[in-house]
């Protein structure tokens, strides 16, 4: 995995063919990992120059969705004289197969990467019952 | 892509589509930019000072080092393998990890000393300003 690295990840922005967007910005799908543990799910999200206040997460039937309004780097009296990445909000949609429980997801992010924790819910997931003594 | 109607700074714009292009011309003719490089980098510059931004998320500022000499910008870091929960199993995995390096030449020598670098919600921003004996200076034409 350590090479990479050596990549520019951050992808072409998405074309959406079904809807306009009314923010007059391009869209960058951003990198994910996801994983899976016995109860519940992780969606680990690269979403650089984003903080708490400038990222939504909302999920619909199955449908989560992953918008995120990084700032823009604009510098006073200085011209862009080389670049690399452009800027642009991130967006990304996933469709959960398991059940998950919408009450306790939880987000946090932290140095540019946004954690979603999605418990799973209800049957399949044991349920310990504490024994309270009279 | 999308196309734009309003365009706010039509060079900011021509100068991205053409990077844009190239891009897709390189891709599509097998030439890869010299070396695909991480982290990708910005340069903003004017007559006194540059700027150089990097997107580097899930990179803590431990990991992170950055070096400068004479004219070239040096940044080099890792970044953490992931730590998963025991039993946990990936459906995807698109996040690269592991040690990078990367070295920028500057457009003009720079005043070590003043160099400053803030890393914020993984973007990395490091200014630097054009050394005093390289600025440029305004002669005056004196009539004798």
């Amino acid at each position: 995995m350590s090479n990479e690295l050596e990549q520019v990840k951050k992808q072409s922005p998405e074309v959406y063919s079904d809807s306009e967007r009314t923010r007059d910005r391009r869209v960058y799908v951003p990198a994910a990992d996801i994983y899976e543990t016995e109860d519940a799910m992780f969606i680990i999200a690269d979403v650089p120059g984003v903080n708490q206040a400038n990222v939504e997460v909302t999920l619909e039937k199955n449908v989560l969705t992953i918008t995120a309004y990084p700032t823009e780097d604009t510098f006073e009296g200085l011209s862009l004289v080389y670049g690399e990445y452009g800027y642009g909000d991130l967006e990304r949609r996933f469709v959960l197969s398991n059940a998950i429980d919408q009450e306790k997801i939880e987000a946090t992010v932290q140095n540019g990467v946004l954690t979603l924790r999605l418990p799973k819910a209800g049957p399949a997931k044991s349920r310990k019952i504490v024994v309270q003594g009279a | 892509m999308m196309i734009r109607r309003v365009i706010s700074n039509p060079w900011l714009e021509a100068e991205r589509m053409q990077n844009e292009m190239n891009r897709l011309f390189n891709a599509a003719f097998g030439r890869s930019q010299s070396t695909p490089c991480f982290p990708a980098i910005n340069v903003w510059a004017n007559d006194e000072k540059q700027i150089v931004t990097a997107e580097l998320p899930g990179i803590v500022l431990e990991d992170l080092e950055i070096n400068v000499m004479g004219e070239t910008l040096t940044i080099s870091g890792q970044r953490q393998a992931p730590e998963l929960p025991e039993g946990a199993r990936y459906h995807r995995q698109e996040c690269g990890f592991g040690k990078f390096t990367r070295s920028i030449s500057l457009l003009y020598p720079v005043d070590v000393e003043k160099v400053e670098a803030t890393l914020e919600n993984g973007v990395l921003r490091v200014v630097l300003p054009r050394a005093e004996q390289d600025k440029p200076r305004k002669i005056a034409v004196r009539v004798s």
